[in-house]
């Protein structure tokens, strides 16, 4: 089958991707600015053809404990929110991580603290990649720039999501969610008749029973479950570190910035360049795992480096620790729901160069 | 008399009048003497064997003192998050609808942190069993008020006994989910008597077989007794309880199928 090519918002292409991955099922709860996820699906009706079931329920709370269920007996499970929703569901997530259950979690940025905005912001950074809830985990965080990575990365989470028995949360924005993009939608795909060996499905005289918890009562035993994770965590760092260059091979100053403010700095690489100024972005597609040694690698022949983050400077924390003190590290960019302009930001890095 | 029979003379398969049942594991209950627990869960554990269940069978834990119930019975479970095991079971009875699917909670789970997963869960109708232990306090973290603590009654952060002007009213939770649409039985009941064990088991059994109609949420209460917590011996507290809790939680059926009523 050929790929089909629809003109889509964001959030939109998120739920036509999942059902064309193939996903099981789908638990939401209503926010701005994401709500046309739980929408689309309702309107398309998957459980009447691909059988993947869709359902409102009465909280993020509830919705993200569904989400536990239904991976727990070994189903491609997904949610999603936006920054608030997504606070509520960090109790989920972190019984999902030490449980080591994969699923996907899509957050559609908004502006914060507390009800804050629901204009597109990228504040929740530290909550996406740090852990989130409590305990030591992570989650495999994918930073989508576009409508069409918002449809792509969808199946991409599932692969990660099955393949570490982790959960992968999509960090986007309400500025990509919201917006109308051409996209090319893959062909459906059917739905998993596969059952992983440690799925609680009902147990047959064949096997042991499964248990899925995160609870282990003995601190030696806790502690060898903490290194496994840890362990695990530290493959992924190995192997699924994902990122784009632009302009990077003659660059004297780079930008690092993901979703929304990377396609706002590629911009102002453009503009830079026009002025004489050699810029270049790197964009991190994964960030976590985050493209630390290359920004390392990078450092060794920038003359500095700007963050760039609808926020007040959550990434930046991480270009530090991968720089390493080679270069001298600037955060910028706007907040409260205000998209970055590109010109803000190349006045931005002339007042570093002046300033330097 | 002595010598004519000794004990491996009785101890042989045709004598045979009880015996553990094969879902039962051999791991030792956690729980204290004289509590409620151990006994639903044999209860339970009978009627899956009984019904064939095992293989189709998928539990859901709670947090509270049954939080290691998936170490005692040999079937497929999930440990949920303190209060959430209805939403999980949702999930689960919605992906695999020809599974059994049960939550065990007690009241601190089900009917304090987790109240809107259970009522919204019974409202919607899922075709799932919630089993509720009620025996008035938090157990595992040591004898707190709980929801369902009733007027006067002790209890570590209640210890002048439950003032219901400053801490509220017990919550009557089956009574609540009684008057749900998408409930289809509700039913209290207790496993303190040998009497009891048996009705408790026979409201269980039809709880277990209506999930096979699909026609909606099934929800027993075992009202139940907390010895340690409630500082009486097992003995004691089967009357306390008797005494005190069934007044303010009467044992019997508070909804039952309407092809039933109408016989």
């Amino acid at each position: 089958m050929e790929k089909e090519l629809r003109l889509m918002k964001g959030n939109e292409a998120v739920a036509e991707a999942a059902i064309r991955a193939g996903a099981d099922g789908y638990f939401g709860y209503p926010i701005t600015p994401q709500s046309e996820i739980l929408e689309y699906l309702m309107q398309a009706k998957p459980y009447t053809t691909t059988g993947m079931v869709v359902l409102q329920a009465e909280s993020e709370v509830a919705a993200i404990n569904m989400v536990y269920g239904g991976a727990a007996c070994g189903k491609k499970v997904m949610t999603s929110s936006s920054s608030p929703g997504i606070s509520l569901k960090q109790e989920g997530i972190t019984y999902i991580a030490g449980a080591e259950l994969p699923c996907l979690i899509v957050n559609v940025v908004r502006g914060g603290p507390g009800l804050g905005t629901i204009q597109p912001a990228q504040s929740d950074y530290f909550q996406a990649v740090k852990g989130g809830g409590h305990g030591d985990y992570h989650l495999i965080v994918l930073a989508p720039a576009s409508v069409q990575e918002m449809a792509d990365f969808v199946g991409l989470s599932f692969d990660l999501a099955f393949k570490y028995r982790n959960p992968v949360m999509m960090l986007s924005d309400g500025a990509i969610g919201q917006m109308m993009e051409k996209v090319w939608l893959s062909p459906q795909k059917e739905r998993s008749k596969t059952v992983p060996e440690w799925a609680t499905t009902g147990k047959p005289a064949t096997r042991k029973r499964n248990i899925i918890t995160s609870l282990d009562l003995d601190p030696n035993a806790q502690e060898l479950f903490n290194k496994k994770l840890t362990d695990k965590y530290n493959e992924i760092r190995e192997k699924e570190v994902r990122f784009e260059e632009f302009q990077c091979e003659d660059a004297e100053y780079l930008f690092v910035a993901y979703g929304t403010s990377a396609r706002v700095c590629q911009k102002a690489v453009q503009l830079c360049r026009i002025a004489g100024i050699k810029a270049g972005l790197l964009r991190p597609v994964t960030l976590f795992p985050f493209p630390s040694k290359r920004i390392n690698e990078l450092a060794d022949k920038m003359k500095l480096m700007i963050s760039v983050e609808m926020s007040a400077g959550q990434m930046v924390e991480d270009v530090l620790l991968s720089v390493n003190g080679k270069v001298p590290v600037f955060h910028f960019g706007r907040m409260g729901g205000i998209v970055t302009a590109p010109d803000e930001v190349v006045e931005f890095l002339k007042s570093k160069i002046i300033g330097g | 008399m002595a010598e004519a029979t000794g004990i491996k003379d009785i101890i042989k398969p045709e004598n045979l009048v009880y015996k553990k049942t094969g879902i039962m594991t051999d791991n030792v209950l956690s729980y204290c003497p004289g509590c409620g627990h151990g006994t639903t869960h044999r209860i339970l554990a009978e009627i899956i064997e009984e019904e064939g269940l095992q293989s189709q069978t998928i539990g859901i834990c709670p947090v509270g003192c049954s939080v290691l119930l998936y170490n005692f019975l040999d079937i497929d479970w999930q440990e949920a998050a303190h209060g959430r095991a209805p939403a999980l079971a949702t999930a689960v009875k919605r992906l695999l609808p020809d599974r059994f699917v049960f939550t065990y909670q007690g009241d601190g789970d089900l009917a304090a942190i987790g109240t809107a997963e259970t009522i919204h869960a019974c409202n919607r109708g899922e075709n799932i069993l919630i089993i509720f232990i009620n025996n008035g306090i938090y157990g595992m973290t040591g004898g707190q008020m709980a929801p369902t603590t009733i007027p006067g009654m002790k209890s570590s952060t209640s210890p002048y006994g439950r003032d219901v002007k400053l801490m509220g009213n017990p919550l009557k939770m089956t009574d609540i989910v009684a008057t749900l649409p998408g409930t289809y039985y509700v039913t209290r009941q207790s496993v303190h008597t040998p009497a009891n064990v048996r009705k408790t088991k026979k409201a269980m059994k039809k709880a277990v077989q209506y999930q096979k109609l699909d026609k909606g949420t099934c929800f027993v209460e075992i009202v139940s007794n907390c010895p340690s917590n409630w500082k009486m011996t097992p003995v004691e507290s089967n009357k306390w309880m008797e005494e005190n809790m069934f007044p303010y939680y009467p044992l019997g059926d508070l909804k039952v199928p309407e092809e039933q009523t109408n016989k």
